[in-house]
């Protein structure tokens, strides 16, 4: 299964490198939407609850146009009657997509942190660092489980880029709440260990359950 | 096949009912800070539960669906998240009344039960899309399940994490939302529950016999329409 | 804030019981379409088997 998964991976990867679908979009939507914000909200310099709240809820809405296009590939080129035809364990399919996504957002993050330091964050980053980024691995996580289990889910509906957002956004609130809530005091200066605790065992929780629940029932999907 | 029962709960249920009204307008005493008001957490909360408990059981009811296969589960399943998105509407604006009344705002975003709710209310409007988009029948069902699966899963952990979120935003005590109910309070409420609770299941089993009769009335259709020809 | 004065609480509390009943009578409403529109229908199925076979007793 490990074998298969790696396969559709590499697939998924090579595409991608090849027509540059996904990862230039989500990152170049990130750094507008910073930017967006510093209209909006009029500000030179965010910290604290605000500038965690904008960083997140930008990630999450790119996370959406990652996931809309997770499946596209598949359903735009009708690959995926060769995946179900092969003999192979339907989870194989959920692994590759979720750790193509996964990467996805990793990579984003490598440009969208540096720019949010850059355009909209106040206080200093590199304090606040390594445990973002441990935040930052956490929320991937569930979001990568999540967003492969939606996006097959819209893949067989009329409208998958409307249902996209509207499943997934509610789905991750609870990364969104986990993340936002630890990140804020990060970006002020005061963390306290026991909060941080708190929130990347709730973070941790969210991947353990729904990384369980997508395996579960991915087979059920996709099953002609 | 699901009428099985129906009377009888029904009757149970009006009993209830007229039970919990009585106890919460008669028998329960006035809260301290919020008055007369305070009475509207009788309706408001016991269906917020049964509302969610409802979300869960058509999640569990999927389980079923799809380890045997019966599409009388898919039914169940479905029907359940039908009847908790209606009592969950009937949450949201006795919510909302109920805020105003007790805190001048239509929307209050301490209340973790009010703020959770929303977010599985809004994931659940999804399931009527998601399901409707999908034409095959079977695939229909396959896939509305695995949605009910992850959106039971989903809604303990949201709760957990809206509780945790506002518990350090707003520490504001949860004395009215069941933190610790004086006893005669405590009573009427948990007979609040049985009696929506009893509603919900007699509601749910009237509409999986109408269904249920729909059906077997489209075969005989079918059956009738075909002989004739 | 203080605990409204029992005449407007009460306005408050009936709204919201009156929400809680109408829409479970509404829901009792449309059931009971549902029904009437299964008779209708079964009436038109024994009419068609009446016709062809012998009178459905």
């Amino acid at each position: 299964m490990i074998r298969t998964a790696r396969t559709i991976l590499r697939k998924d990867l090579a595409i991608e490198l090849r027509t540059k679908e996904s990862v230039p979009a989500m990152t170049l939507f990130t750094v507008t939407v910073f930017v967006l914000f510093h209209f909006g909200l009029d500000r030179d310099a965010l910290e604290g609850d605000l500038a965690s709240g904008v960083l997140w809820v930008t990630l999450l809405l790119a996370a959406v146009i990652g996931v809309s296009r997770l499946f596209a590939i598949e359903r735009e080129q009708g690959g995926i009657d060769g995946l179900l035809l092969a003999p192979v364990d339907r989870t194989a399919l959920w692994v590759a997509k979720a750790a193509a996504l996964f990467l996805y957002l990793t990579i984003l993050e490598l440009v969208a942190i540096p720019a949010f330091a850059l355009f909209l964050l106040g206080p200093d980053l590199l304090p606040a660092l390594p445990v973002l980024i441990l935040l930052l691995l956490a929320a991937n996580i569930g979001l990568a489980a999540i967003g492969a289990l939606v996006s097959a889910l819209a893949a067989e509906t009329r409208a998958p880029g409307l249902i996209v957002p509207l499943l997934l956004l509610p789905l991750v609130m609870p990364v969104l709440i986990s993340a936002a809530s630890a990140t804020e005091p990060l970006l002020r200066g005061d963390q306290s260990p026991e909060d941080l605790g708190r929130w990347l065992g709730l973070l941790s929780l969210y991947d353990v359950v729904f990384v369980l629940i997508a395996v579960a029932v991915f087979d059920f999907l996709l099953d002609d | 096949m699901y009428s099985k029962g129906l009377k009888p709960l029904s009757i149970a249920t009006v009993l209830m009912v007229a039970l919990s009204l009585a106890l919460v307008f008669f028998y329960a005493p006035n809260d301290a800070d919020q008055g007369f008001v305070q009475k509207i957490f009788y309706v408001h909360v016991p269906l917020a539960i049964v509302a969610l408990c409802g979300f869960v059981a058509g999640g569990i009811m999927a389980i079923q669906f799809l380890r045997t296969g019966d599409r009388s589960w898919d039914a169940r399943s479905y029907v359940a998240i039908h009847m908790s998105i209606i009592f969950g509407t009937i949450v949201l604006i006795t919510g909302a009344i109920w805020a105003k009344a007790a805190w001048g705002h239509w929307w209050v975003w301490d209340e973790p039960v009010l703020v959770s709710f929303l977010v599985v209310f809004l994931l659940y409007c999804v399931y009527y899309p998601l399901r409707f988009s999908i034409e095959d029948p079977d695939r229909q069902a396959r896939y509305s399940s695995v949605f009910a699966i992850a959106a039971g899963a989903f809604v303990p952990i949201n709760f957990a994490a809206v509780r945790m979120a506002e518990a350090f935003t707003h520490p504001r005590v949860l004395s009215q939302t069941g933190g610790s109910l004086p006893g005669d309070m405590r009573l009427t409420f948990l007979v609040c529950i049985a009696a929506v609770t009893l509603l919900f299941v007699t509601m749910w089993k009237l509409e999986l016999t109408g269904k249920h009769a729909s059906m077997q009335l489209k075969r005989l259709r079918r059956k009738l329409e075909a002989e004739a020809a | 804030m203080p605990a409204l004065p029992l005449d407007e609480a009460g306005k408050y509390v009936a709204g919201a019981y009156v929400v809680f009943f109408t829409l479970i009578v509404l829901y009792v409403a449309i059931i009971s379409a549902k029904i009437a529109r299964i008779d209708r229908e079964l009436t038109e199925l024994v009419e068609i088997a009446e016709r062809d076979g012998e009178p459905v007793a």
